[in-house]
């Protein structure tokens, strides 16, 4: 007994350690966020900014530019990190995330939509991506639907709904006036860039609201990864469970992509990335949803300083995510899990 | 030594155009091994899915100490029963210790803090299936027997006075087998537990089942003490393969030999002595007998040719 309590309570300093140092990590990035851009200001000015005092130059920059970009990479990186860990404990699949459940496809093809067709402004266009995101999962998990719950049929049936979406992207990009294209394509590559407070105020409440309800359904999903024969049996009320966190994943994921639009593969990264670090003694949620604002906060600014072009968030993530994905497709089909 | 009462009336499960459960009617002989044997399709594990509130039964009720199974909080009966699926799930990365201790989860607030009696518990099970030094491993990097084990020790952990399995040993080598068969013989025989498993190895469960449930099409075919029941007529209603009993040496069990198109006992056996276990000796000479004509066809018709 012991030596249980020695093996479990290393494990959960581990956790505690790793989440507090990732927290530490994301907290330093926004700082830098917030410091970082055309001119460099101190510490000092940023707080000072940030309190309501005017410092010449920085209380614009600080509150009006950098203040939101900071934000919405930190509460969106958030979102897609803690999204893409429930996908993929609840689904056991390392594969399954927003982009397959097909909450991205939607959103993009609707937002691109209303931006090239409806040419309406950025408060439709979230609300109509985030709408559009959720009919999507419906859609698709009515037509995976069969006698009983299969992960695989839900992935296949997403991967037909993307190409779906993915061809009608292209036709509006083909026939969008040519003002239109920039909004249209910053928007399918997922950008910090121009955010403004008032858009953040959903995105902000989505993660406050539905963090604490993941977390509490996090011991019950715990079990559910164990599949779904081991879970009924050790009492956990598996439909119930599964609706309300798929519930919760799905608004975030949403409601994070109406803002920024689809950061790749920040979903799928930030889950395995936490397990890793922070071990299995608890539920990843926090870690992964930390790790998801790390990648997001980083890139940016990888993004906005490290080159002598500027590109937008969407692209570096694409480009840690790429390798990875194959890498998981290679070790899968290794193991003849695919 | 806790002992549960679980009985099943008129089970009917399956689908609209094909029952898998044919009315079935059966009561879980309490503090014993039970052993459900069948060949595929025959409803088996279904019927262990049902009596675990896996699947819903079409019609039929389940009673647990005289109360219907579904009236029981999903919690509170998963501190009386417990399951090990056929292939439950190991999540990336987790360490023995963590996966036995998910096994506690119907004894835990949602909370999750873990009280002394999940302490003692875990390690009780871990030492069980003396997996102790096993603790702090990751569970994707065992072998196939150690990770049963792990596997048993989290059911363990979840401390049920009923414990189901579904084909334990199925693809595990024959030494890992007899390790896992012993230790689950141990649970019963020193905590009392109510052990009812699914298995494919029809001379393991005979000897290790105190009690044999037969299964063919959905229903019970035969049902009692392996000595009682088992017989090459039997084996041919269940599994329809000709077979001979003999007196398996090591048990005292009854023990099937299969016969096949090229191996009918034709060829001159030693093994039988005379008078040993007269009813099982005529069993085997008549399926012998009718395994000889059969071959005897098939050499007729391969002669034709």
């Amino acid at each position: 007994m012991e030596l249980v309590r020695r093996v479990r309570m290393r494990h959960r300093n581990r956790w505690a350690i790793m989440t507090a140092s990732l927290a530490v990590v994301a907290a330093a990035l926004c700082c830098a966020m917030l410091m970082l851009g055309n001119t460099i200001y101190p510490v000092r000015d940023v707080a000072a900014a940030l309190l309501g005092e005017e410092v010449k130059g920085a209380t614009f920059a600080v509150r009006t530019i950098r203040l939101p970009r900071m934000l919405a990479g930190l509460f969106a990186g958030f979102a897609f990190g803690v999204s893409g860990y429930v996908f993929q404990t609840m689904l056991r699949n390392p594969l399954a995330n927003p982009n397959v459940i097909g909450i991205t496809a939607g959103s993009s093809a609707a937002a691109v939509f209303c931006i090239v067709v409806l040419q309406a402004g950025k408060s439709v266009t979230s609300t109509a991506a985030v709408i559009a995101g959720l009919l999507t999962v419906l859609v698709i998990y009515g037509l995976a639907r069969g006698r009983t719950f299969s992960i695989g049929r839900m992935i296949l049936v997403g991967i037909g709904i993307q190409a779906m979406c993915n061809s009608a992207i292209t036709y509006l990009l083909l026939i969008a006036r040519e003002y239109n294209l920039p909004a249209a394509v910053r928007w399918l590559t997922g950008s910090l860039n121009g955010i403004r407070m008032e858009e953040l105020s959903w995105l902000i409440a989505s993660v406050l609201v539905f963090t604490p309800v993941i977390v509490f359904l996090s011991r019950p999903l715990q079990v559910l990864e164990l599949g779904e024969q081991a879970a009924v049996s050790l009492g956990v009320r598996t439909d119930r469970t599964r609706v309300a966190l798929a519930i919760g994943a799905v608004v975030l994921s949403a409601v994070a992509t109406a803002v920024t639009g689809p950061i790749a593969a920040v979903a799928f990264l930030a889950g395995p990335i936490a397990v890793r670090l922070a071990g299995t003694a608890r539920a990843n949620v926090i870690p992964a949803g930390l790790v998801g604002a790390a990648l997001v906060l980083a890139a940016d600014l990888t993004g906005q300083f490290a080159f002598p072009v500027k590109f937008p968030v969407g692209i570096l993530t694409g480009i840690i995510g790429a390798p990875y994905l194959l890498y998981l497709i290679v070790r899968m089909n290794r193991k003849g899990e695919l | 030594m806790p002992s549960h009462e679980l009985c099943a009336k008129r089970l009917v499960a399956g689908y609209a155009d094909r029952m898998i459960l044919d009315g079935i009617s059966l009561e879980i002989p309490a503090n014993k091994i039970s052993v459900i044997i069948g060949a595929n399709g025959s409803g088996k594990s279904t019927l262990l899915k049902v009596l675990t509130r896996i699947i819903r039964p079409i019609s039929g009720e389940i009673r647990l100490d005289g109360k219907p199974l579904h009236a029981y909080p999903s919690k509170h009966l998963a501190r009386i029963i417990g399951l090990l699926p056929q292939s439950p799930v190991v999540p990336e990365g987790i360490t023995v210790a963590d996966l036995v201790g998910r096994g506690r989860f119907p004894h835990q607030s949602l909370l999750g803090t873990w009280s002394k009696k999940d302490y003692e518990a875990v390690a009780e099970a871990m030492e069980i299936m003396d997996i102790a030094n096993l603790a702090h491993r990751h569970v994707d990097e065992l072998s196939g027997g150690q990770r049963q084990r792990v596997w048993i020790a989290m059911v363990l952990a979840q401390q049920t006075d009923i414990l189901f399995l579904d084909e334990p040993t199925t693809f595990l080598d024959i030494t890992y087998q007899i390790e896992i068969l012993d230790l689950l013989t141990d649970l019963n025989r020193r905590y009392g537990k109510t052990i009812v498993m699914v298995m494919h190895d029809i001379n393991l469960s005979v000897r290790y089942a105190d009690y044999l449930f037969a299964m063919r099409e959905g229903r019970l075919v035969a049902e009692g003490r392996p000595s009682e029941v088992v017989t090459s007529r039997l084996i041919k209603d269940v599994f329809g393969l000709d077979a001979v009993i003999v007196r398996d040496p090591v048990s005292g069990a009854p023990s099937v030999v299969p016969m096949g198109r090229y191996h009918n006992g034709a060829g001159g056996d030693t093994s039988r002595k005379p008078g040993d276990g007269g009813e099982w000796e005529a069993a085997g000479q008549a399926a012998k007998g009718k395994a000889g004509e059969k071959a005897a066809t098939v050499a007729a018709m391969k002669a034709g040719h």
